[in-house]
């Protein structure tokens, strides 16, 4: 039986992976075409077809996660939009820097060697922020689009970059003030990194609308998502120019995935903030890991690094999605206890 | 001078390119509103069975 010209174990497969994906979507924002790309070039589709079709999946992810966090108060859509104009014009210097170490033939090892650092940096950052306890790490944040947010949770850097009175400032979610021009500055920074690294961003985006702008993590999220909508719609269509989309991978992954980012998302409003932090050190930890194992492989020509690669980053995918549910349906029962009679 | 015939057949490209993201976006829309629904007929009977009540 042949669905969309797929067997249909390849439907089911294709379906429970974007479940997987989904997952890790709704709940941090990013993970798509970090975890799609990699995977159907492993199983043996073109570069074009694996990237266009990877960014036309996460284009319809980011849309039904946006509207499941809009649905939350989760979207600032003026930050929102003041990141997309400030990570444009990051993205076009990055494209140039790219282009300037490609004539000295550096390119390559430069990108991979930051990417690596960058990934895990950010990773270990976060894990040990959100283990250390500090820098609004504490407690449940159900409410954070409704309430203001308490000053004790601004993490130190976003304190500094919110001291700068510089006009015009900006009012965003969460009660939180900042200049217009910090604002740009560090989408332009995030943008740069993004253009520089040929990535989406969302691992570099949601850290640094926390950790520099101030806004809680669940906000931090779905703004990061309103704006992949617009740069995985834009890259998809880029793509599709070219006939990097194929329908037949995108329709069974987005089917999966919209039941995922529905999870993902929802668990946001449940799981402690500090807990949200570690698991998203973690995934960016492996990724950290898969992404040095294969560059490895490709320096020293080893192809079956490129699949324990892929291994390490489904795997950590899958327990870092699984930790989301079970973390989710734990704190369902520590609230029923919590709020039952003695 | 503007190369039309190149012209037109970028543009049935571009229609056919944004006919494909049209129906990553429809499939999206649709997948939103059904399990939408699906959430809210079932979601707080799974939501209670999780509670353990």
């Amino acid at each position: 039986m042949e669905i969309l010209g797929l067997s249909l174990a390849m439907v089911v497969l294709f379906v429970g992976f974007g479940l997987l994906i989904g997952v890790l979507f709704g709940f941090f924002g990013m993970g798509g075409s970090f975890l799609v790309t990699p995977a159907l070039l492993v199983m043996g589709y073109p570069t074009r077809v694996a990237v266009g079709s990877g960014l036309a999946f996460v284009f319809g992810t980011s849309v039904i996660a946006t509207l499941k966090h809009r649905d939350m108060g989760q979207v600032d859509y003026k930050l929102g939009v003041l990141m997309i104009a400030g990570t444009t014009a990051g993205i076009e210097a990055g494209k140039e820097i790219v282009l300037h170490l490609e004539t000295l033939g550096l390119a390559g090892s430069i990108i991979s060697v930051t990417y690596v650092v960058l990934l895990g940096g950010i990773g270990a950052f976060v894990t040990y922020e959100a283990l250390r306890g500090g820098d609004g790490g504490e407690g449940i944040n159900h409410d954070a689009a409704e309430d203001d947010v308490d000053a004790d949770d601004i993490p130190d850097i976003a304190k500094k970059i919110q001291s700068y009175r510089i006009p015009p400032m900006i009012s965003l979610r969460g009660g939180v003030s900042v200049s217009l021009w910090m604002i740009l500055g560090v989408a332009f920074v995030t943008g740069l990194l993004s253009g520089f690294l040929g990535v989406g961003g969302g691992f570099i985006r949601m850290p640094a609308l926390f950790y520099l702008i101030g806004v809680p993590v669940p906000i931090a999220v779905g703004t990061d998502l309103f704006e992949i909508v617009f740069s995985g719609g834009l890259g998809s269509f880029l793509y599709a120019l070219d006939g990097g989309v194929d329908l037949s991978i995108v329709l069974p992954l987005l089917a999966g995935s919209a039941f995922g980012a529905r999870v993902g998302s929802a668990a946001t409003s449940i799981v402690d903030e500090d807990e949200i932090k570690v698991y998203f050190g973690l995934m960016l930890l492996g990724g950290a890991l898969a992404v040095a194992v294969r560059e490895i492989g490709n320096v020293y020509g080893i192809d079956a690094l490129n699949t324990v690669s892929l291994v390490l980053i489904l795997g950590s995918a899958l327990l870092v999605s699984g930790a989301v549910v079970y973390s989710s349906i734990t704190a369902l029962r520590e609230e029923r206890q919590s709020s039952s009679p003695a | 001078m503007v190369d039309l015939a190149a012209f037109t057949s970028m543009g049935a490209d571009g229609i056919d390119a944004a006919m494909l993201i049209g129906a990553v976006l429809l499939e999206a829309a649709i997948l939103y509103v059904g399990y939408g629904a699906v959430e809210e007929a079932f979601g707080q009977r799974v939501v209670e069975r999780l509670r353990g009540e």
